[in-house]
């Protein structure tokens, strides 16, 4: 239970300093520190409104205060281009980019550790020679440019699949899970998630294999050797299991690095996701987007730190974090 | 000081006997051997300048060329020579992937031999830095930098080093737990030697081949990093990268067009690159992780 708390309150000190080094970087910017907030195009009006609202006509102390104050609040400004609230156009982009990670985690996962238990199983064969480069190859390989070879062959020659966006034009829903559960949806989603789950697939795989050879080292599995056990079931039922925890930690921390991560494919295949939403601002200089879109990442990422922390915790309990130097 | 005591030199020994022996090792090295040659005859071995427009004999612009002996990879949608792009893009990718590398390598063996030596409030202090630099979302951040500096290749070393120091520290920090308490740094202390004579002489040797082999890896990920970020178009603009040629590929509609042989050469070479890395480390891995759980 301390552990927890302690865990607890080191996520929130490191949520306070990413949002600290975030306040730093957007008002240390060279030229005018308002045109954070303010775009040029506004009337002088909503200039002066804005202006009050984050106290940017302030001293730099009080306008930091008053930057967390709207922070907790989720109030992240407004969009100078799309003219909306920031956290309503995070908000709207969440569910595309969850969609895209979740998917493509959960095949590179299951694929991952059947492959990886299965080399691990074939060590020393012609197999895990020929197979472990290849393995080491696909997460060497740019997601973007893996994406770029699929789109050319599967929606340009073949046309089996979009070349980008998340719906038809036209297409119209009466509900947010409507659409992601209708047809058209998933038809769309198919390349973005290949692509994303061949570059996923590597580290569970590797994860499995070595802690699969590992595992049928130690005293338990010898033990289960000795009693007569066949070895498939010590494989399934000993190693397999034990061999699970790192690959669920790791699958915990990829789903936190992932929901920004997804950037260069959620750009390939025009994906409606928060990575996009982020290089569209950056790239027009939407500092209220990029700022909002920032945080919404970095929360996720701390957010999911901590639960695989505690998952390591929870799952095995030869972890004692009391005496962990 | 009799061999036994100096584990450096049984590192080195073992470093050199295991790249004769293990495959991986091998593999990752030629890689960078034959990358680096490219990268320093990039004028010689290049049949054009990488940004210049070409003609054809008949007067018009030479673009979109299909792979011939004249263009051996053809020719962008502008008229340049796509193989001679290939060869220079080996220099911007070693340049990024070197330097970031030994920002890293510097930095993280530093903080650990610090961290780990001095223990208390130093140990403290740069671990929770450590942490917190873990905690920024890499590719993200790296494009809100790009935001706000002119675009050019240091701002992909500078965000690489600034969020990867911390794994190289931890690594070293843990080698240095271990090594402070051998025989010949009690040996050091009694003798009368000061913290920084003990931590550079004695304990750093034993250290930096590690970090130099971690440093491998991130050789690959700078230039992944690199490839990323000029892919999303936040890359300089005169300088041939691989990922440059990408994204010029990609908005120019090589993809519908079905010039394969425009953007399949700059990412095998990205894969080799990254690869290299991945090999290297992994063929020194029971150097690197004596034991993978700690």
């Amino acid at each position: 239970m301390r552990f927890i708390l302690t865990r607890l309150l080191h996520s929130l000190f490191v949520l306070w300093a990413v949002v600290t080094l975030m306040f730093l970087m957007f008002r240390l910017m060279p030229g005018d520190p308002m045109a954070a907030y303010i775009s040029e195009a506004l009337s002088e009006e909503s200039k002066q409104s804005i202006r009050a609202q984050f106290g940017l006509d302030r001293s730099l102390p009080e306008q930091y205060l008053l930057y967390v104050y709207n922070l907790c609040r989720g109030e992240l400004g407004t969009s100078f281009f799309i003219k909306e609230p920031v956290w309503d156009i995070v908000m709207a982009a969440l569910p595309n980019t969850l969609t895209l990670t979740f998917i493509g985690l959960i095949l590179a996962y299951s694929f991952g550790v059947v492959a990886g238990a299965y080399l691990a199983w074939k060590r020393g064969s012609l197999t895990e020679g020929i197979a472990i480069p290849i393995v080491l190859g696909t997460r060497a390989a740019p997601e973007f440019w893996v994406g770029m070879i699929l789109l050319a062959i599967f929606a340009f020659n073949l046309g089996w699949f979009p070349s980008g966006g998340a719906a038809s034009p036209g297409a119209m829903y009466d509900s947010e899970w409507q659409r992601l559960l209708s047809a058209d949806f998933w038809h769309h989603l198919a390349l973005p998630v290949l692509t994303l789950a061949l570059y996923l697939q590597g580290l569970p795989l590797l994860l499995m294999r070595s802690t699969m050879l590992d595992a049928l080292h130690e005293e338990y599995v010898t033990m289960a050797r000795m009693k007569g056990l066949p070895t498939r079931r010590i494989v399934l039922n000993h190693a397999a299991r034990n061999a699970m925890l790192p690959v669920a930690t790791a699958f915990a921390l990829s789903m936190g690095q992932l929901v920004g991560g997804n950037v260069v494919i959620e750009t390939v295949f025009s994906w409606p996701g928060l990575g996009r939403i982020l290089v569209q601002a950056v790239s027009s200089s939407d500092y209220p987007l990029a700022q909002g879109a920032f945080l919404l990442v970095s929360v996720a990422l701390i957010a999911m730190n901590l639960l695989a922390d505690l998952l390591y915790t929870l799952l095995d309990p030869r972890v004692s974090h009391e005496r962990r130097h | 000081m009799s061999a036994g005591t100096e584990p450096s030199y049984g590192l080195t020994k073992k470093i050199l006997r295991l790249t004769g022996r293990d495959p991986f090792a091998l593999a990752g090295i030629s890689i960078y051997v034959v990358f680096a040659l490219t990268a320093l005859l990039a004028n010689v071995i290049a049949p054009h300048d990488p940004m210049e427009i070409l003609f054809l004999p008949d007067g018009n612009v030479a673009m979109n060329q299909r792979p011939s002996p004249s263009y051996w990879l053809g020719t962008t949608s502008l008229g340049r020579d796509v193989f001679s792009q290939l060869v220079f893009g080996a220099r911007s990718a070693l340049m990024v992937g070197l330097s970031a590398a030994l920002v890293v390598v510097v930095v993280g063996t530093l903080v650990g031999l610090f961290s780990g030596y001095f223990g208390g409030w130093v140990d403290n202090v740069l671990m929770r830095i450590g942490d917190i630099a873990l905690s920024i979302p890499f590719l993200p951040f790296i494009i809100v930098l790009a935001a706000f500096v002119k675009p050019n290749v240091w701002n992909v070393v500078i965000g690489v080093s600034a969020l990867l120091w911390p794994n190289t520290g931890r690594i070293v920090r843990s080698q240095v737990l271990s090594l402070r308490e051998r025989s010949y740094v009690e040996a050091a202390k009694v003798s009368g030697a000061s913290h920084l004579n003990i931590l550079f002489t004695h304990i750093a040797p034993n250290v930096l081949p590690i970090s130099f082999l971690y440093g491998s890896i991130v050789v690959g990920w700078a230039i992944f990093t690199e490839a990323s970020i000029s892919f999303l178009g936040f890359g300089p603009s005169d300088t041939v990268s691989w990922g440059f040629m990408l994204q010029d590929a990609f908005v120019s509609q090589a993809l519908s067009r079905g010039a394969y042989y425009w953007f399949i050469p700059s990412g095998v070479c990205i894969m080799l690159m990254v690869s290299a890395g991945f090999f290297i480390s992994r063929g020194y891995e029971e150097l690197l992780f004596p034991k993978l759980r700690d």
